[in-house]
């Protein structure tokens, strides 16, 4: 399906963005925008949760029968869930999980995305084929296509991040199809064309800078929404092994006990909200920077 | 070109009214008993099927020959009276008087024999009786016999047998449907009777009261005596969201809850217009299967080992949690039950890491990773699963929990492979007391050719279970199922994880709920 | 144009022909077995054997898939395995709910959004535009499923205002037990659309507020709710519309969550049920029918371009 969309300008010239990102610098993005400072404190207090979080906090996965569904006390901060697991150890891991499976998705997606996204924008024998799976793979919902792979391929951290993935690829195909659309009309990659210059030359130097800044903002939105899939996917009962406490899988063997005790859900689900939160205003603050006609205007 | 008549018209105004006015009502009010079912009725068929959901199906619409009451004795439903010669050889049932189909037909010896034949070819009782069977004999439209071969000695339990595969009686067109294909055709002899119309599937039942139906004069009492129909309609509503489920009852969107969570039990209570109470006296019993086949479950000393890890009270507390909902029981039988005993269920009982440590590295535990397999949409087996992982680990094992689904998990416990090629160590399930009450089910089997996935082999427990099939005497019967208990501890089949209620809980106006341990929907009314 | 409408009606045809190959492939190699299931606890090996050759499960994939493209030719969908009903029947029964919660929420959504998203891309760096800006960020941010949740805590079971399930026909329960039952899922459901019809429409509508002939019309005295209106509303549309079709997907994984929680008996109940059972013929024909709506929206949306924008011309 081609929509005028796909041929939305991106008309970013080499040098353009390369000023736009000196101008960038991270003081200015936080002068600018103060709820991308705040976005990108409560993400880096994450960050830190996530790698330092674990050392500290005592085992997620350890069972006491004898205290189960204690309220939020002095001795368990968070409350403790049916098997007597210690809630906050499972929220600070769970940071870990979520952090892991925002990133992995958003970078796989990016990474595969980009390089189908190249070949059909520039090989254009291949196009059409490329673009009829994409659209294909794009007309069945995401949601239901990672369950229907996860219950194809077994429930495991791997599997769940390539689900997630895989009904994100043709999203970051088209963009970057339509970049490269816009971008070898330009004059200068005409003329290094024209001058003989190598394809895959002409791909690195001149279209890939080119994809950079879109791809960054397009890949913080990945991140974000694959957090809140892998915790519907919990939710759904097809998501990451229990096992492994990550956000979704809490809240969703908190779900009958969501009147009795909420603190099961509500922990995780606050983790959860204020860290996509973070990653979407990060997201909207290098929207707004990194591509200088939406942020011209700001 | 289509042409509006007059009929046109009015319906067409009929349906406008009634999408201003609402739904039109009945002249008089139908009484309505809505209820959320355990589980979401996926087939229609009681004897192609296990589920104990179609069973519960079942009961509305069919009628069986023989039923329980409250003590396990089984009584006359459908049969009149019954002769049996001195030799036990020879049984004569005289159906009841009025007997009639949904369709109208009468219920005769025809449809009977047909029926039990279907039966007979998929339950495991059922199988033991027609191998015991010489033939069935319709002798009139009203009178049957059996004519054994062999001694049997529980004829009238099997025909009379509570729970899965419950031989209802079928039209006989219907009954001659190859077992292993599902019937098509719902047509019973029950109280009620199934609209097929108004099915949707994963979502709602519905059954309206069969008025021809001819109860028995006697008192309910179990599946036993007169089954009367005192709602127009019973209609199954299948929440698959606990939380949602519970505030529907709340909010008086539904009157009766089948199966709510214990964990939500005290939260019902606390509002005063609905009533939770344990109906099922026998309760349901968790089971942690091993794969007799594979390492290190192949040797009995390591499944023993970890029987005695397998503390029953962390098991209940962990999944089932209120002490009102649960009990220790260390007899293979329901504890409650005539045949209950404590032969051999010291290993059982023993509850001890230190000693299961000490039995396994007797045993020679040489750290095969052990696979747990996790069924992750049922809370009660995934916690059980978690609890045992951590168990065995704290005896020395290794494992490795694997997290599947519970469809997954029913395909992958059928495989008899190495765990690299998708076999498995351990799984749990539980088996609702009547299901286990004595040493026919095949729970219990020690045969690895016809037993049950995790294939136990031991000629000395098929013996003892042969006997007690063919037993004459309940002092018989008794030795033999104490046999069976011992043989099933000391090859340590399985460990058994504790004894559990769920409660149901109801609206207060609803009345007449029949105590057993399964749902049975006649005799409740809503007032 | 003819031609371009007939050209875009037969590109959908190869986008149809991956969804169903990729669809059969995903599920037959699926590890879980239909038979083991069906046969239930006391089964045997044999047992599970017996069912599977009725179900036609050991014939070869390529026979397999064969078959079943030649059924879908026909409109045949197939049997359930587990109810032994035609597919068909299934989803027709089900419809009705999917369809009555979706345009209440594309309605919802429209009515909420593209007026929040005006008035922030027009008070821009106002109050109203951080609060727009604020709950289109959050709205993406909270999982569906607990919003619900809080919901019918606050509204049915504090309040008692609404049921707290199920799902009443407009046509045979009446008007108002439909919207008593719709009104929590359309609410629920539609915050993350509205989240994203708001932004894209604040994004659309403050880009045409810097062209050229807006500034025009604004200099020539033009009432601002004129210039919104008239101008800026008009040629930010195609934007907005194309959200709403990409959306469209979301909108059915949200349906899947939605019915859930609600308990209302729709096609997004249908499929999970059939995914975690795995019923094969419900859950291709439904990964099928939502794919089929997805592109015939996203067809008739592209063929609505040349109603909202005259500068797009084939």
């Amino acid at each position: 399906m081609s929509t005028p969309t796909d041929k939305v300008d991106f008309s970013i010239s080499a040098e353009a963005s390369l000023t736009s990102r000196k101008d960038a610098s991270l003081a200015s993005l936080m002068w600018k925008h103060p709820s991308v400072f705040w976005g990108g404190l409560l993400l880096v207090i994450m960050v830190l949760i996530a790698v330092f979080g674990p050392m500290l906090a005592s085992d997620p996965v350890a069972i006491h029968p004898i205290v189960r569904l204690k309220v939020p006390s002095a001795e368990f901060w968070f409350g403790t869930d049916y098997l007597g697991r210690n809630v906050l150890s499972r929220v600070i891991y769970g940071a870990r999980v979520s952090l892991v499976v925002g990133l992995a998705v958003a970078i796989v997606a990016v990474v595969f995305g980009l390089m189908i996204g190249l070949v059909s924008g520039y090989m254009r024998w291949l196009d059409a084929i490329i673009m009829r799976v994409m659209d294909g793979l794009m007309a069945i919902p995401g949601i239901l296509l990672a369950i229907a792979l996860i219950s194809l391929s077994g429930a495991t951290l791997f599997t769940v991040i390539i689900a997630i993935v895989i009904p994100e690829i043709p999203r970051v195909v088209r963009l970057v199809r339509a970049v490269v659309l816009t971008v070898r009309e330009e004059p200068y990659v005409e003329a290094a064309i024209a001058a003989g210059t190598r394809t895959h030359l002409i791909l690195l130097r001149h279209i890939l800078p080119n994809t950079i800044a879109p791809l960054i903002v397009q890949a913080t939105y990945i991140c974000g929404s694959a957090m809140l899939t892998e915790s519907i996917l919990g939710f759904l009962g097809a998501g990451i092994p229990p096992e492994i406490p990550s956000w979704g899988n809490i809240m969703s063997e908190g779900r009958t006990y969501f009147q009795l005790s909420p603190w099961i859900i509500f922990f995780p689900g606050i983790a959860l909200a204020l860290t996509v939160l973070a990653v979407n205003t990060v997201g909207d603050g290098l929207r707004d920077t990194l591509d200088p006609r939406i942020a011209r205007k700001m | 070109m289509l042409r509006w008549t007059r009929r046109h018209v009015l319906a067409a105004a009929a349906v406008l009214a009634s999408v201003v006015a609402g739904p039109a009502l009945p002249a008089q009010a139908e009484s309505v008993l809505r209820v959320i079912p355990h589980a979401d009725l996926k087939n229609l068929d009681p004897i192609w099927t296990t589920a104990y959901i179609t069973r519960n199906h079942g009961y509305l619409i069919y009628d069986t020959l023989f039923a329980m009451n409250e003590k396990f004795e089984p009584q006359p439903q459908m049969v009149d009276t019954y002769e049996v010669s001195d030799d036990k050889m020879t049984w004569t049932f005289k159906l009841r008087d009025g007997l009639k189909f949904h369709d109208g037909a009468d219920v005769t010896s025809d449809d009977v024999i047909a029926s039990l034949k279907r039966w007979g070819a998929r339950d495991g009782m059922g199988q033991q009786l027609m191998s015991a069977m010489g033939e069935m004999v319709a002798v009139d439209a009203s009178t049957f016999q059996f004519k054994l071969k062999e001694p049997f000695g529980l004829v009238l339990e099997s025909i009379g047998k509570i729970s899965s595969n419950v031989p209802f009686i079928m039209p006989k067109r219907v009954a001659e449907t190859d077992p292993f294909k599902q019937i098509d055709d719902y047509t019973g002899s029950g109280p009620f009777v199934f609209v097929k119309e108004d099915w949707v599937p994963g979502s709602k039942v519905v059954y309206k009261k069969f008025a021809d139906y001819k109860p028995r004069s006697e008192a309910p009492d179990a599946a036993s005596g007169g089954k009367i129909a005192k709602v127009d309609r019973v209609e199954w509503t299948y929440f698959p969201d606990q939380t949602t489920a519970m505030n529907a009852l709340i909010n008086g969107e539904v009157d009766y809850f089948e199966q709510p969570a214990n964990d939500l039990a005290p939260l019902l209570a606390a509002n005063e217009d609905l009533v939770v109470e344990v109906n099922d006296p026998l309760g349901s019993i968790g089971f942690a299967r091993f794969n007799n086949l594979l390492p290190p479950f192949d040797k009995a000393e390591v499944r023993r080992a970890a029987i005695m890890a397998m503390k029953q009270e962390d098991y209940m507390q962990g999944a089932v949690g209120d002490q009102k909902y649960w009990k220790t029981c260390y007899s293979v039988y329901p504890c409650g039950t005539p045949l209950e005993n404590d032969i051999g269920s010291e290993v059982m009982a023993t509850g001890d890491i230190d000693k299961a440590k000490a039995a396994l590295s007797a045993a020679g535990y040489d750290g095969t990773p052990v696979v747990i397999m996790q069924p992750t949409d049922i809370p009660l087996l995934s916690a059980f699963s978690l609890i045992s992982a951590e168990k065995l680990r704290n005896i020395g094992m290794k494992v490795d929990v694997q997290a599947m689904d519970w469809s997954t998990l029913t395909s992958r416990r059928a495989k008899r492979d190495p765990v690299a090629d998708g076999g498995w160590n351990i799984f749990h399930t539980w088996w609702i007391g009547a299901d286990v009450m004595d040493p026919m089910s095949i729970a219990f089997s020690g045969d690895p050719e016809k037993g049950w996935f995790g294939w136990p082999k031991d000629e000395e427990l098929e013996a003892a279970r042969s006997a007690y099939s063919k037993a004459k005497s309940a002092e018989e019967k008794k030795v033999s199922a104490e046999k069976v208990q011992e043989r099933l501890w000391a090859i340590g089949a399985s460990g058994e994880l504790g004894q559990f209620f769920t409660p149901v809980a109801y609206k207060n106006n609803v009345k007449g709920l029949i105590k057993s341990p399964v749902q049975f929907f006649w005799n409740m009314s809503v007032e | 144009m003819v031609f371009y409408i007939l050209k875009r009606i037969l590109a959908t045809i190869p986008v149809m022909g991956v969804v169903a190959l990729f669809v059969f492939l995903m599920l037959r190699l699926s590890p879980g077995d239909p038979a083991a299931v069906i046969a239930g606890d006391y089964a045997t090996a044999e047992d599970i054997i017996r069912i599977r050759e009725n179900l036609g499960l050991n014939d070869p994939i390529v026979v397999q898939f064969t078959k079943w493209i030649g059924q879908l030719i026909r409109g045949d969908l197939g049997i359930s395995i587990f109810t032994n009903l035609p597919v068909s029947t299934l989803i027709a029964q089900r419809l009705e709910p999917t369809i009555m919660l979706s345009l209440t929420t594309i309605i919802f959504t429209i009515v909420v959004a593209i007026p929040l998203g005006t008035l922030a891309a027009w008070k821009q760096g106002s109050l109203i535009d951080r609060a727009v800006m604020l709950f289109s960020v959050a709205g993406f941010s909270i999982p569906v499923f607990v919003l619900g949740y809080i919901l019918i805590y606050i509204v049915s079971i504090q309040l008692r205002w609404l049921p707290v399930q199920g799902y009443k026909s407009m046509f045979t329960d009446g008007v108002i037990p439909f919207f008593r039952h719709i009104i929590l899922p359309t609410v629920t459901l539609s915050v993350i659309f509205i989240a994203l019809i708001a932004r894209m429409t604040r994004a659309s509508v403050m880009e045409v507020l810097q062209e050229d002939y807006v500034r025009t019309a604004r200099a020539k005295g033009q009432s601002e709710f004129k210039v919104l209106m008239k101008h800026a509303v008009r040629n930010a549309a195609v934007p907005i519309v194309t959200v709403i079709g990409l959306g469209i997907a979301l909108l059915i994984g949200g349906v899947v969550v939605t019915e859930s929680v609600y308990n209302i008996p729709g096609l997004g109940r249908l499929v999970l049920d059939a995914v975690l059972k795995r019923d094969y013929p419900i859950i291709q024909g439904l990964i099928l029918l939502f794919s089929f709506v997805y592109i015939l929206i996203n067809l008739l949306i592209d063929l609505s371009y040349t109603l909202f924008d005259p500068r797009i011309k084939y």
